[in-house]
């Protein structure tokens, strides 16, 4: 009896982080898909966003300035190409989004999987569902702006949609999957608990990460909760009263006014974005942290260097939001020192994944030895 | 499993299903119709200016008011839902680092996730009714979430302390 539970728990134990184990194809690809998440960002912001930005400034100036001239079709025309530069930002933020909250969703589905009442082999392949999804749904948001409507047998969603959304029902089923796994381990081990050497450990590197991570996630929120007070309706009122006084002053053919309001909405749509991007890398990176201090005990490091880089990914985590905020009173010094917050991040979470990949066991063969006695 | 840790691991993962199953709704049956109509209002209020109709495009331009209101706050609810979810199940997996009794984690787990689900709804609210009810209830939901969110920071900085 005894040597059955010890073989029980041995294998268990090897089970926990196994090479290509459930619990390590998560960790490894949801950190993973938030790089090249984080990666695609970037190369987002740099080569992509300022340039469509400034066309779809363009486009709109080029749009009332054929109103005021009276050609309705040429303004018609401009503003179908300001829906079609907003529809490339927007799939393309949406790809970035996506695959940053897939791999956040997916390290923690790894932090959870002790808790998911099947074997091993159930949860590889419900693994590798979800991963086959959460890397099938940004690459077909990507794809919405290129594909179009292209051989669509529907009027309004093309296939890159459909293999999107199809993406999207992988990962809500997977979850959805493991969802019922845990309900089922919390109903059999009512009350009980099960040791997990991730969430016990008490390592340097992962209260850094715990406490900061939260501290981020708390400044991000009252970021957001002061900005929906006092400008989210300000801004929200702005942006239909600019749109009106062009259109009003296209109609009387008014050039001063017109130009007056393209100056504005520019300035407006500058401001809102900072806002947004502040509150929602505060808090993206916060919970980051928060999840990657789970993995500490596994990141094959020196603890003075999963210390150090615990520092950088929280340091970086820290000037990128507040440099972007900055942006609007320092310009482009803020925004290319905000662009370096960002690559501290990008390189300590290469680090950590490298430290993850490089973990030959050493905890699960200490952990083996122990429970054979 | 502690109480407080069961409602916030169980509540963040059907909470991560709500967000993600109403993202998956709103995607199929209403974002594109939405998007279309933003562009037609606009280009519609811009083709009423052209041929010299003031009143035309200022109709067409509270249609784009209407329709962006709308599809900020869907985007809002979807992101924010998801978000919250996540940030309640790492609360809750992290629960026991936490120094404080197990019925303040409680009344902090109950606040928070009663927080994550109002404050969101508040919002998607907002796209049915204009008034201070819907503006409230988000209001009430945020601040529920802040306040649960600073006493577990507490808790955790008092244990970063002990040790």
């Amino acid at each position: 009896m005894g040597s059955a539970s010890t073989l029980q728990d041995t294998t268990a134990v090897r089970e926990r982080f196994a090479p290509m184990g459930a619990r390590r194809l998560l960790a490894l690809g949801g950190i993973g898909l938030i790089l090249v998440g984080m990666l695609f960002g970037d190369i987002f912001a740099v080569f992509v966003l300022h340039q469509n930005a400034a066309r779809v400034g363009e486009s709109l100036a080029a749009a009332t300035h054929a109103a005021v001239a009276g050609d309705a079709k040429a303004s018609g025309a401009e503003i179908q190409s300001v829906g079609g530069f907003l529809e490339n930002r927007g799939t393309k933020v949406d790809t970035h989004v996506h695959m940053v909250a897939f791999g956040y969703l997916a390290l923690m589905l790894a932090i959870l999987q002790t808790w998911v009442a099947f074997g091993e082999p159930a949860k590889k392949k419900i693994a590798w569902i979800f991963l086959f999804g959460a890397w099938l749904l940004p690459v077909g948001v990507f794809l919405i702006h290129y594909v179009g409507l292209a051989y669509s047998p529907l009027s309004a969603i093309g296939w890159a949609s459909i293999f999107a959304d199809f993406g999207g029902a992988l990962v809500l089923l997977a979850t959805l999957v493991y969802l019922f796994g845990i309900a089922k381990r919390a109903r059999a081990h009512e009350g009980g608990g099960w040791s997990d050497s991730l969430l016990g450990d008490r390592s340097a590197a992962g209260r850094i990460l715990l406490a900061g991570g939260l501290a981020l996630v708390l400044l991000g929120f009252l970021h957001g909760a002061y900005y929906a007070s006092v400008d989210l309706y300000k801004h929200e009122a702005a942006d239909y009263a600019i749109l009106s006084e062009m259109a009003a002053g296209a109609a009387a053919q008014n050039v001063a006014t017109v130009d007056a309001a393209l100056g504005k909405y520019g300035a407006l749509g500058g401001d809102k974005a900072v806002n947004i991007a502040t509150h929602a890398h505060a808090i993206e990176f916060g919970l980051l942290a928060m999840m990657l201090a789970f993995f500490q005990p596994y990141v094959s490091l020196s603890e003075a260097w999963k210390r150090r880089w615990a520092w950088v990914l929280l340091i970086g985590s820290l000037v990128l939001p507040v440099f972007v905020l900055l942006e609007l009173n320092l310009g482009l010094v803020a925004g290319g020192i905000a662009d370096v917050g960002g690559l501290l991040v990008i390189v300590a979470l290469l680090a950590m994944w490298i430290g993850i990949l490089r973990y030959t066991g050493e905890i699960d063969a200490r952990a083996a030895a122990g429970a054979r006695g | 499993m502690s109480a407080a840790r069961r409602l916030l691991i169980l509540g963040g993962i059907a909470l991560a299903l709500l967000g993600m199953g109403y993202g998956m709704w709103y995607a199929i049956f209403a974002e594109h119709q939405e998007l279309d109509g933003i562009g037609g209002a606009l280009a519609t209020s811009f083709g009423a200016a052209a041929q010299r109709n003031a009143a035309g495009a200022e109709t067409a331009m509270q249609q784009y008011r209407e329709l962006k209101y709308s599809y900020d706050r869907h985007v809002d609810v979807h992101g924010h839902w998801i978000g919250l979810a996540t940030l309640l199940i790492l609360v809750g997996i992290a629960s026991d680092r936490m120094a404080l009794g197990e019925k303040a984690k409680l009344l902090l787990a109950v606040g928070l996730l009663l927080g994550s689900v109002l404050f969101p709804f508040g919002v998607l609210l907002q796209t049915l009714s204009h008034g201070a009810g819907p503006r409230g209830l988000a209001a009430g939901g945020a601040t529920l979430v802040i306040v649960s969110l600073a006493g577990m920071t507490m808790g955790f900085a008092r244990a970063q302390k002990e040790n």
